[in-house]
């Protein structure tokens, strides 16, 4: 398990080498440059500043020297100025962003999973039962909705229509991270409760597709599980539904479902551009948008290999721990 | 042995595709969406004799109109006609869905069948390539490869758009989400060649000297058709969706051409004054997503050998 592990690990790197040479490449490949953006916004400089400033700046070298500059200086934990905000785009990123879309990420997660694993056990002992048939239909129409359309049609339902219709009783805001002029000096209860407001819609849109797809899965899984024989053995020895249920199925129907929300974590913070744009939330999904949109190519970067990162880290994750919730998987 | 000699001489017997359609016409959903997706096909192929108004003329005295009698869904920025964009954006919107889906299931098909017959080091190069773009954040990496098509300054590029007009930003959405989109299907198509590919009638095809092109054409493709087909409908929707899902953000199909999912950009700033802008568009896009879904299901246990009985 260890030496899985281990090697698992070391087999990371050259990936990661990989996929940050392709996503520089591309994103090299983009039209303009950190020059261009100088002079665009400095109607005083001069023709020979700018053959400085793209000496300076190496702008005419080929990309593959570029990407070689970046690489050498990244290893060393150095990603490079944001032109945006002139700061470290690392610490742009993860100060700055990366918090904010993982207390969007984060309770999603947690809550989808609470209440898509029962859920699922529920339809799936009701096969073919009327409520079964609804989840199973009103999970189909999650997952065929564009994320964002919900999340815009959301946004007027609470933010438009409810108020107007309750006459202010119920109304969530429109977007953004909090209250104009809210932080944390107005004490702990206030400005989180504030915080609180503005996260209840985009969690919920980022829960939507994941309640979705983990019920489906769970309700699909558990099936399999309650048809195989040791499930049968339980009921012939007079056990209890419950006890069936809970002890024998639950268990082991949950091992691929380990599999799924894995493989789902990296889809959730991609899926967050989406949720982060509609409700104008500020975090590392928006920063990718915004900085594409500006050619503020050193945050792209951190952006890009930051989701690159999560992707192949919770490969492994989900790798080991499915070791660990099925001891018949051995790993040599 | 009596079985088959008394069985009546003009018993007929099914190929697995009458099978499936038989068992596919017992499903319900999956008919009413058949029948939903062979109706919009109509509406985009006859759109100009459906649509009440040229979806493109601007009516800047009337924009954002409510919907009215002339206007059934009212008009947009432009004092269009949202009606007529929404029948219009149907040909883009299908044509994306089904080039995509059949692009990425002719690429899979293609890599995996290599990829499984041979097996060796063809497989090992081909499953390392696929688990190398399986970790590839796949939306933003969209993003970025449309936006370098969209505004790039490189001669080859240019000359793309120039040729292309207006509809080069189809072409480019269409290539993004094949390059991201053939690795499942490849995957599918790897695996059941795998289980197959040593089974006795490949061997008898082979004894027979059929050749290895012949083996994988004529008798591993027909065998793996049910999988593709059902994993090219699931794929329909989902180019949809991921065409919708760019647009809104702006670095999808460019206007003049209008999709569905263009209609939806900059939707969080209109639905606050002029809901049903953003509404109808994504209506049709859920209907017809949930369609093919649904059909992708019916076709999934049509094609399941497990359940024919």
């Amino acid at each position: 398990m260890l030496s899985y592990a281990l090697r698992r690990i070391l087999q990371m790197i050259p990936l990661l080498f990989v996929i940050s040479l392709v996503i520089y490449g591309l994103t090299a490949l983009q039209p303009g440059d950190p020059v261009d953006q100088m002079i665009f916004g400095n109607p005083h400089i001069r023709p020979e500043d700018v053959v400085r400033l793209r000496e300076a700046y190496g702008a005419d070298t080929p990309w593959f020297e570029k990407y070689w500059t970046w690489l050498t200086h990244a290893m060393r934990g150095d990603f490079g100025y944001s032109r945006d905000f002139s700061i470290p785009a690392t610490q742009f990123i993860f100060q700055q962003r990366l918090p904010n879309t993982l207390l969007l990420t984060v309770p999603a997660l947690i809550l989808s999973t609470l209440i898509a694993i029962p859920l699922g056990i529920f339809s799936a002992v009701r096969q073919y039962s009327l409520p079964d048939y609804i989840l199973t239909f009103l999970s189909f129409i999650a997952s065929s909705a564009p994320v964002f359309w919900i999340g815009v049609m959301v946004l007027f339902l609470f933010a438009v229509w409810l108020p107007q219709a309750t006459n202010g009783a119920i109304s969530l805001p429109p977007g953004g991270l909090g209250s104009a002029g809210m932080d944390p000096s107005a004490g702990f209860a206030a400005f989180w409760g504030d915080r609180l407001k503005y996260m209840i819609l985009p969690v919920m849109v980022l829960m939507l597709r994941e309640i979705s797809s983990t019920l489906r899965y769970m309700r699909a899984s558990f099936l399999d599980v309650i048809n195989q024989d040791f499930v049968r053995t339980a009921r012939a020895k007079g056990l209890p539904n419950r006890s069936v249920i809970y002890k024998h199925a639950l268990r082991n129907s949950l091992i691929p479902i380990v599999t799924i929300l894995g493989l789902s974590i990296p889809g959730l913070f991609s899926g967050a551009v989406l949720t982060e744009t509609v409700f104008s939330w500020p975090g590392i999904g928006r920063a990718l948008l915004d900085s594409l949109v500006s050619k503020d190519f050193n945050v792209v970067m951190v952006c890009l290999m930051t989701l690159a990162f999560l992707t192949v880290i919770f490969q492994l994750i989900t790798d080991l721990l499915y070791g660990l919730v099925d001891p018949r998987i051995r790993y040599n | 042995m009596t079985a088959t000699t008394t069985a009546p001489a003009e018993q007929k017997s099914y190929s697995t595709f009458q099978l499936a359609m038989r068992k596919l016409r017992r499903h319900r959903a999956a008919m009413i969406s058949l029948t939903f997706i062979l109706l919009i096909t109509l509406v985009a192929l006859f759109a100009g004799v459906i649509a009440p108004h040229d979806p493109n003329a601007q009516d800047l005295a009337n924009t954002y109109g409510p919907p009215s009698r002339n206007f059934p869904l009212g008009q947009d920025d432009l004092g269009r006609d949202l009606f007529s964009r929404i029948i219009y954006g149907s040909r883009i919107s299908l044509a994306v869905g089904f080039s995509v889906a059949i692009m990425s299931a002719l690429l899979g098909t293609f890599m995996g069948l290599l990829s499984g017959f041979f097996g060796g080091r063809t497989d090992t190069v081909i499953s390392r390539f696929i688990e190398f773009m399986l970790c590839l954040p796949t939306l933003p990496l969209q993003l970025v490869i449309s936006g370098l098509f969209v505004s790039s300054d490189k001669p080859f590029i240019v000359n793309l758009r120039n040729n292309m007009g207006p509809s080069a930003s189809v072409f480019i959405i269409i290539s993004v989400f094949v390059i991201f989109g053939w690795m499942t299907n490849a995957r599918l198509v790897r695996g059941e060649v795998m289980r197959i590919r040593n089974l006795e009638y490949v061997d008898a095809a082979r004894a027979l000297g059929a050749s290895n092109n012949r083996i994988m054409w004529r008798h591993l493709v027909p065998n793996i058709l049910g999988i593709i087909i059902v994993s090219a409908t699931f794929d329909v929707g989902g180019a949809i969706l991921g065409e919708a899902a760019l647009s809104f953000l702006g670095f999808g199909i460019q206007p003049p051409v209008s999709t569905w999912g263009n209609m939806l950009s900059n939707a969080q700033e209109v639905v606050l004054q002029y809901p049903w802008l953003p509404f109808y568009p994504g209506l049709a896009i859920l209907f017809t997503v949930l369609a093919f879904n649904f059909l992708g299901d019916g076709l999934r246990d049509a094609f399941d050998p497990r359940a024919r009985h």
